[in-house]
C-alpha cells in the first residue's frame, strides 16, 4: 500500500518534471521544431528533445547539480588565498580562473571580473563578493 | 627524502587549489546558465504579451468594421467620421493647402532643409537630432510629400544589383530607435550610391524618435532614392501607430490640430529582388495605382497584405495560421524552397519578429531574420544587427547593443533589470484578470484551502491569460509556494492592486476598463475627429453599447454613467476620456514610484 503509493507519488513528481522540462525546452525552441542549439559536445550543434527529456528528468529527480553551498564556496576562495588577506589580487584570481581547474575563456574571465573586482583596489574581496551574489540569487 | 617531501607537499597544494578552483568555476558557470535562461525567460514573457495585444489589434480592426456597420446608424451622420476610419481623409486638401498653413518663424532655431534635399541635408538632421531638436511642421510636411510623390511613382517591387565592390546593407525593425539607427549609419557609413541599404519596416512605434527616423529615412530616401530601399512593415498601419506609440510621439511633438499626417504609402513587399516571396502585387492604403485613385483594398487584397506583414518561419512543415498574433500564418521549411524554387531565388531576409542575438537563420540557410533594434522590449533585452550583401559571397552579420548607463554593468544587474520589468508587466496581465483567475483557482480548489498543486496553478495561468509560458519556473517570481510545493493562489495578488478611481465602483468594470484601456483609448481617439479629447455623452454611450457586445462584456451600462458621474468628468455633456483613463492605473505595493506604469496605450 506504501509501496503503491510512493509509486503514484513518484510518478506525479516526474510527470511534473517532464512538464517543467518541456515548459523550460520550449523557451529555447525557437523554431518549434523540438531541438534547441548547444555550443558545446554534440557534433550536430544542437539536442533534441528526446534525448534531452529523459536524461534531464534523472537529473531533477536524483537531485544532482544542487546549488553549492555558500561555505564551501568561501573555503575554495580561502584556499586560492592561503595568506587569508581577505582578498584575492586582479592577477592572482586571473591565474587561478584561467590556467586551473577548467579554464575560463576570455569572455568568462572578463564577466566575473565587472561583478567582482573592486576597481579602487583592482582586487576582489570574495566575501563579500560571495554574499552579494548569495543575496541576488534569492 | 627531503626533495622527495617536499614534491608531494607541492603536489597536494597544486592539487587542492585544482580543486577549488574547479569550484568557483562550477559555480561560477551554474550561475551564467541561470541567468542566461532568466533573461530568456523575461524576453519569451515580452514576446508573449506583445504578440497577444497584436491579437487584440487585429480584433480591435475588426471592431472597427463592426462599428462602422452599426454606429453610423445610432448617431445621425457622420460622414467625416467614416473618412477618418477609413484613412483616406487626405486626398482633398492640396499639398499647398497645408504649407499655407504654417510659417516657420524667425526664432526656429532648428534644421531648415533645402529642397531639393542633398546630401548636405542627411548630415543637418543628424546633428539636429542628436542636439535633440525637432524638425518644425513645415519641413515636415515638405518631406511628406515629396516622398510620398516619389514613393507613387516607383513600382511596389524593386530590383538592385550588387557586386564585391558594391555591397547592399540590410536593417530590420528599428521602432523609433535613434540611437540604433545613429549607430549603424556610424558604423557603417552614410546611404550613398556606393553604400546602397534596405530598410525593411517597422521604422515607427514603441521608441520615442519614430518622427526622426522616418525623418531621416525619407530623406535619405529623397537624395538617394535608387540606392536607399524602404519596405513596408506591420507598423506601416495607422491602426497600429494608435496604439503602439507614433500617434502619440506626432501628437506630443507636433500640436498642430487641424495638420493632419498624410497617409504613408510605402512600397507593398517585404523582401527585395533577391529575396520577394509573393508574386502577386499589392498596394498599400491610399497608394495611387497606376495614375488611377486606388479604392479601400478588397478584403482578399488586405488579408495578402496581412499575410505578408505578419508571417513567421517555424521549423514545422507546411502553412498554418500564425495563432500567437492573431494574424498571418506559420510557413515551415518545405513552403520556403517552393517558393524560393518558384521564383529562382536564393534567400529570404526578412524581419518582424525580435532575436536576443539581432538576427538569426533558419530553413537551412534559406531564411534570416534581421532585427535592427537594440534593447527593444527593455535595457539588456537583446542586441541588434544588420547584414552586408553581395553576390557571390555569403552574407556578413553585424551585432550591435546600445545600452549606455548599463553597458559596464555586469551581467547580473542586466539581467535583474530585464526580469523585474517582465515580471512587472506580467503582474499587471494578471491584475487584469483577477475575477477569471480566482474563479478558474477556485474551481480547482475543492477543498477551499487556498491552495493548489503547480500543475493546476499553472494550468489556470496558462488558460485564462492565453500565454504560452515556462509557468513551472516561473513561479518562484510570481506566487509564493509552502514547504510542501503547494501555491498559495491568493498571493500573487497581494502586492499589487488596480486604483480605484471611485470606492462604490464594482471590481469587474475597474478591471475591464483597465485590461482593455489601450483599445479603449484608441476607439475615443478616432471618435474624437477633432482631438479635442471630448466626446459626447451619447457617443461616449452608443460606443461602449457597441463594444461590450462585440467584446462579449458583462457590463451594466448604468455602472459606467455611474463611473462617469462620480468622476465628475461630464463637462458641459462632454466627457473627458483621457482623464477618465488615466485614473485607472496600476499600483505595486513595494514600487517607489506608483505612478510609473500609467502606460494608457
Amino acid at each position: 500500500m506504501a509501496d503503491d503509493r510512493s509509486r503514484e507519488g513518484t510518478e506525479t513528481a516526474v510527470a511534473e518534471f517532464h512538464k517543467k522540462i518541456k515548459e523550460a525546452f520550449e523557451v529555447f525552441d525557437h523554431e518549434s521544431n523540438n531541438t534547441v542549439d548547444v555550443e558545446e559536445e554534440e557534433p550536430t550543434g544542437y539536442i533534441r528533445f528526446e534525448k534531452f527529456l529523459p536524461v534531464m528528468t534523472e537529473v531533477l529527480l536524483e537531485r544532482r547539480y544542487r546549488p553549492i553551498p555558500e561555505d564551501i564556496l568561501l573555503r575554495a576562495f580561502e584556499v586560492l588565498d592561503p595568506a587569508k588577506c581577505g582578498f584575492l589580487s586582479k592577477e592572482e584570481l586571473i591565474k587561478y580562473m584561467t590556467e586551473e581547474g577548467e579554464p575560463f575563456s576570455q569572455e568568462e574571465m572578463e564577466e566575473m571580473l565587472s561583478a567582482a573586482i573592486d576597481p579602487e583596489s583592482n582586487s576582489i574581496h570574495y566575501k563579500d563578493y560571495i554574499t552579494m551574489m548569495v543575496i541576488d540569487e534569492n | 627524502m627531503g626533495c622527495g617531501t617536499s614534491s608531494s607537499v607541492k603536489d597536494k597544494k597544486s592539487e587542492k587549489a585544482l580543486k577549488a578552483a574547479l569550484v568557483i568555476q562550477n559555480w561560477y558557470r551554474r550561475r551564467s546558465a541561470q541567468l542566461k535562461t532568466r533573461q530568456r525567460y523575461a524576453l519569451t514573457i515580452f514576446q508573449s504579451i506583445e504578440y497577444t495585444d497584436e491579437q487584440g489589434q487585429l480584433q480591435l480592426s475588426n471592431f472597427f468594421s463592426f462599428m462602422l456597420e452599426n454606429y453610423t446608424r445610432v448617431l445621425e451622420e457622420d460622414s467625416e467620421l467614416v473618412t477618418h476610419l477609413l484613412g483616406s481623409n487626405i486626398q482633398d486638401k492640396d499639398r499647398q493647402d497645408y504649407l499655407g498653413l504654417i510659417d516657420v518663424p524667425d526664432s526656429y532655431c532648428g534644421p531648415r532643409l533645402q529642397f531639393p534635399v542633398t546630401f548636405t541635408d542627411i548630415d543637418l538632421l543628424i546633428e539636429a537630432f542628436k542636439q535633440q531638436q525637432i524638425l518644425h511642421a513645415y519641413y515636415v510636411l515638405e518631406v511628406l510629400f515629396e516622398t510620398k510623390k516619389l514613393l507613387q511613382q516607383m513600382p511596389n517591387f524593386t530590383h538592385t544589383k550588387t557586386s564585391p565592390s558594391k555591397e547592399i546593407t540590410i536593417c530590420g525593425d528599428l521602432h523609433g530607435k535613434l540611437d540604433d539607427l545613429f549607430l549603424i549609419y556610424s558604423k557603417n557609413g552614410l546611404p550613398s550610391v556606393s553604400n546602397p541599404y534596405v530598410f525593411n519596416g517597422d521604422f515607427v512605434d514603441r521608441g520615442k524618435n519614430s518622427m526622426e527616423i522616418l525623418m531621416i529615412l525619407f530623406v535619405s530616401f529623397l537624395v538617394y532614392p535608387n540606392d536607399l530601399h524602404l519596405n513596408r512593415g506591420n507598423h506601416e498601419d495607422f491602426m497600429m501607430n494608435k496604439r503602439y506609440g507614433f500617434t502619440k510621439e506626432v501628437l506630443n511633438k507636433y500640436k498642430l490640430k487641424s495638420v493632419l499626417m498624410p497617409p504613408i504609402p510605402i512600397d507593398g513587399d517585404r523582401a527585395t529582388e533577391k529575396e520577394n516571396k509573393v508574386g502577386t502585387t499589392i498596394t498599400a492604403r491610399g497608394i495611387r495605382r497606376n495614375g488611377s485613385l486606388s479604392e479601400q483594398l478588397t478584403k482578399h487584397e488586405w488579408e495578402q497584405v496581412i499575410d505578408i506583414l505578419w508571417s513567421d518561419p517555424r521549423g514545422k512543415r507546411g502553412c498554418y495560421p500564425n495563432t500567437s498574433r492573431g494574424g498571418g500564418c506559420y510557413f515551415g521549411p518545405d513552403i520556403t524552397s517552393r517558393i524560393l524554387n518558384k521564383y529562382q531565388l536564393k534567400m529570404l531576409i526578412r524581419s518582424h519578429e525580435c532575436k536576443p542575438e539581432g538576427y538569426e537563420i533558419c530553413h537551412d540557410g534559406k531564411v534570416i531574420t534581421v532585427f535592427s533594434a537594440s534593447n527593444y522590449y527593455e535595457e539588456g533585452s537583446n542586441r541588434g544587427a544588420y547584414i552586408r550583401v553581395s553576390s557571390g559571397t555569403p552574407p556578413r552579420f553585424f551585432q550591435y547593443q546600445m545600452t549606455r548607463a548599463t553597458c559596464l554593468r555586469p551581467l547580473y544587474q542586466r539581467v535583474n533589470a530585464v526580469e523585474s520589468s517582465a515580471i512587472r508587466m506580467l503582474k499587471e496581465r494578471m491584475i487584469s484578470r483577477k475575477t477569471d483567475l480566482i474563479r478558474v483557482f477556485q474551481l480547482q480548489d475543492c477543498s477551499k484551502s487556498g491552495k493548489l498543486s503547480v500543475g493546476q496553478w499553472a494550468f489556470s495561468m496558462e488558460n485564462v491569460l492565453g500565454l504560452n509560458l515556462p509557468w513551472r519556473s516561473l513561479s518562484s517570481r510570481l506566487v509564493t509556494t509552502d514547504k510542501d510545493g503547494n501555491i498559495d493562489y491568493m498571493s500573487s495578488f497581494q502586492d499589487i492592486h488596480i486604483q480605484k478611481p471611485v470606492k462604490e465602483v464594482q471590481s469587474t468594470l475597474i478591471e475591464t476598463v483597465y485590461r482593455y484601456r489601450s483599445d479603449l483609448q484608441i476607439i475615443f481617439n478616432v471618435i474624437d475627429s477633432d482631438h479635442s479629447g471630448l466626446i459626447s455623452m451619447e457617443e461616449f454611450r452608443s460606443m461602449w453599447k457597441l463594444f461590450t457586445s462585440y467584446y462579449s462584456v458583462c457590463i451594466d451600462d448604468s455602472q459606467l454613467d455611474e463611473l462617469a458621474e462620480r468622476m465628475d468628468l461630464n463637462k458641459d455633456g462632454s466627457i473627458d476620456f483621457n482623464e477618465l483613463l488615466k485614473a485607472f492605473y496600476v499600483v505595486h505595493k513595494f514600487d517607489k514610484l506608483n505612478k510609473s506604469d500609467t502606460k494608457v496605450a
